[in-house]
């Protein structure tokens, strides 16, 4: 089987703080790390790999740096890694992010099955998983908390969804694209060696140049949508503690519980 | 290709557009500004810039055969589970209204499913103008490519200016499937939208990093324009059932062998209140303790007709299925009132509930975050309070 994975860098929102008085992102400290949801996506084509045989091509696309994260993917055991980098993807919404890692996946060829994170903790849209199937024009599985079972001659695949209200169990032809949350197993470290490895590995980018992409439907100006204004939130008011006797304080609380008329 | 430019010689180096970009894209060098390649354009160091020293340069073309003056009317997508419609598609409605009539275009709903015409007055009630109705057995339950290819052929047909989803685990695969598909764009979850008093365009404003930062989004260019939005985010509009509406009927352009997936089972869960849908939720965390504990907070959940939620600390313990977790790797929700109890209330537990109505907080560390984002606290040990939460609901409530 081939797996194809869509993993992401992007800031690890534990280091993210608004500075009190700009009421700005505090950049410093920030780290980049790889998008969680994409960990379980990993782990899950490793799994599928290690089960059923085939190879793990993993893709993400971004600025330079973001090569660190395809170095954790290698290290905890895909076979090949690919940066799609250009200056002309820069500025990409969901439509243009899809549209572009479907034509890498074009490139890469003969994929059985492309595995993305649910949504990424930066934007949280869930759009590129949905948006990338729809690009290779292959059905989709999203939100697997499980696959059951995958039947490599026959090309199809039973997963479960984790839905608001309960479990649905699809199957579906290959080649196909699942999208998972953090349920679905959990991610092993990487090796020393896989780290060794990692760090030597070189790793290929590629631009427009590369793979045959329609620059007018990449980057900022392939992109549907426009960011207007980017602001900070209205910091949430509160912070009342009410102090006292809990025989004091909590009917107090149900008090002002009550009166917001929710409780029926 | 799009190009952030800073002009050298006009920059203060103020480093005021530092602190704005979101992404960490700009830096000193030289004691002025320059851009790197995390820059994703999204234009917010332009805006703060005093000296006007930044400018965002970008082509604006026109799309090919796409006249947008042909795109009429705002239109909701109705969605239900065998007929019943959920409530997130009737906030949709009240918020529709407010867009139509601010646009002057008529309100309209999109009804795909089979047997489901006996929906139509409760949809016309809450506000629709017109029902785009596909009827056919093979959409009885949502799939990503019956559901695409009926509202695909509906919105090529009548062309709606904006359509607008709720933000549920099947609006979110199936408006991203709809919107790739048409080439056109959408925004995710979003918390706002109104109409631009002077280019009419639909301004979608939605959260991004864990709510730590809002951007407000436009889509100028292609149509419709496309819009999810949480449940709860929007109130439920009056219902009028005296409201008279039209029915358009249209078939579904696809046949069974068509549809690639297959639903073989679905497996309701146990607890009767989903997350999405509560209006009360109680959570526990670390300070729980162990699996047995959490008796104390379903009771609690119980008495109120709530749901249970839980942090990642206690998911991750394996206290309490991952369906309950709620924050940034788990769900997000909205409800009336969210009582988070033995919670720290870490940043990603926050992305997932500090848009709740009323926070309580019940914890033993007077220090934890959770204190400044509740509404109220108490600082005590939960195995005390919440029995006494419980107590004191029954008695008043006559349970």
């Amino acid at each position: 089987m081939k797996i194809a994975v869509c993993i992401k860098q992007v800031p690890d929102t534990t280091d993210v703080k608004i500075d009190p008085e700009t009421r700005t992102l505090v950049r410093e400290g920030v780290e980049s790390i790889t998008n969680p949801f994409d960990e379980y996506a990993v782990e899950e084509a490793l799994l599928t790999k290690e089960k059923y045989g085939g190879e793990v091509h993993v893709i993400t696309m971004g600025p330079p740096q973001a090569i660190e994260v395809l170095k954790n993917a290698l290290a905890v055991g895909a076979d090949y890694v690919y940066l799609i980098s250009d200056k002309a993807f820069a500025g990409s919404d969901t439509w243009a992010t899809a549209y572009t890692l479907a034509e890498a996946i074009k490139k890469i060829g003969g994929v059985d099955l492309v595995v993305c994170g649910k949504q990424a903790i930066d934007g949280d849209t869930a759009q590129v998983g949905p948006g990338v199937a729809t690009q290779l024009g292959i059905p989709q599985v999203t939100y697997v908390s499980k696959v059951r079972e995958i039947d490599v001659g026959d090309k199809r695949i039973v997963a479960e969804r984790m839905l608001e209200d309960g479990k649905e169990i699809v199957e579906s032809p290959f080649p196909a694209l699942i999208t998972v949350v953090k349920d679905i197993n959990e991610p092993r470290l990487p090796s020393l060696l896989g780290i060794k490895k990692a760090a030597k590995a070189e790793i290929p980018t590629w631009t427009v140049e590369d793979f045959p992409v329609d620059q007018a439907k990449c980057g900022l100006e392939g992109s549907p949508t426009e960011v207007i204004k980017v602001f900070t939130p209205e910091p949430r008011g509160g912070g009342e503690v009410l102090e006292g006797e809990l025989t004091e304080t909590i009917p107090l609380l149900i008090d002002k519980l009550m009166e917001a008329k929710v409780i029926k | 290709m799009a190009r952030l430019l800073i002009d050298k010689e006009a920059c203060t180096g103020c480093e005021a557009c530092l602190n704005e970009c979101p992404y960490g894209a700009l830096e000193m060098k030289d004691d002025v500004a320059i851009v790197n390649e995390k820059c994703t354009f999204c234009g917010a160091c332009v805006d703060v810039c005093p000296v006007e020293a930044i400018v965002l340069e970008k082509e604006e073309k026109e799309v090919e055969g796409l006249d947008i003056s042909e795109y009429k009317d705002v239109w909701v997508f109705i969605e239900h589970k065998g007929g019943k419609i959920s409530n997130v598609s009737f906030e949709l409605l009240g918020e529709g209204r407010k867009l139509a009539d601010a646009l002057g275009c008529k309100l309209s709903a999109m009804l795909l499913g089979d047997g489901v015409e006996e929906c139509t007055q409760e949809v016309i009630s809450y506000g629709a103008d017109t029902i785009y109705l596909t009827e056919n057995p093979i959409l009885k339950e949502y799939r990503t490519d019956s559901y695409t290819a009926g509202a695909v052929n509906l919105i090529r047909k009548y062309k709606p200016e904006i359509v607008i989803f709720g933000a549920t685990t099947q609006g979110r695969d199936f408006a991203g499937t709809v919107a790739t598909t048409l080439y056109t764009g959408l925004t995710a979850d979003c918390t706002g939208l109104d109409i631009d008093p002077d280019t009419k365009l639909l301004r979608q404003t939605r959260p991004a990093f864990g709510g730590n930062i809002m951007a407000t989004i436009l889509c100028p260019r292609h149509r419709p324009q496309m819009a999810t939005v949480r449940p709860k985010v929007f109130p439920m509009p009056e219902k009028d059932d005296s409201r008279k509406g039209e029915i358009i009927r249209e078939d579904l352009p696809i046949s069974e062998d068509k549809v690639r997936t297959r639903i073989l089972e679905f497996i309701q869960v146990a607890e009767t209140v989903n997350l999405m849908d509560a209006e009360i939720i109680v959570s526990g965390g670390r300070g729980v303790g162990g699996p047995e504990n959490f008796v104390v907070i379903r009771e609690l959940a119980n008495v109120l007709g709530g749901a249970v939620g839980a942090s990642r600390a206690a998911v991750d313990a394996g206290w309490i299925p991952y369906e309950h977790q709620v924050g940034q790797t788990g769900r997000t929700v909205r409800p009336k009132i969210y009582i988070a109890c033995g919670i720290s209330g870490s940043i990603q537990h926050q992305a997932g509930m500090k848009t709740s109505d009323i926070i309580i907080a019940i914890n033993k560390d007077p220090e934890a975050p959770i204190f400044k984002i509740a509404t109220y606290g108490i600082v005590a040990d939960l195995f005390q309070a919440v029995p006494m939460m419980t107590q004191e609901f029954k008695k008043r409530l006559a349970r």
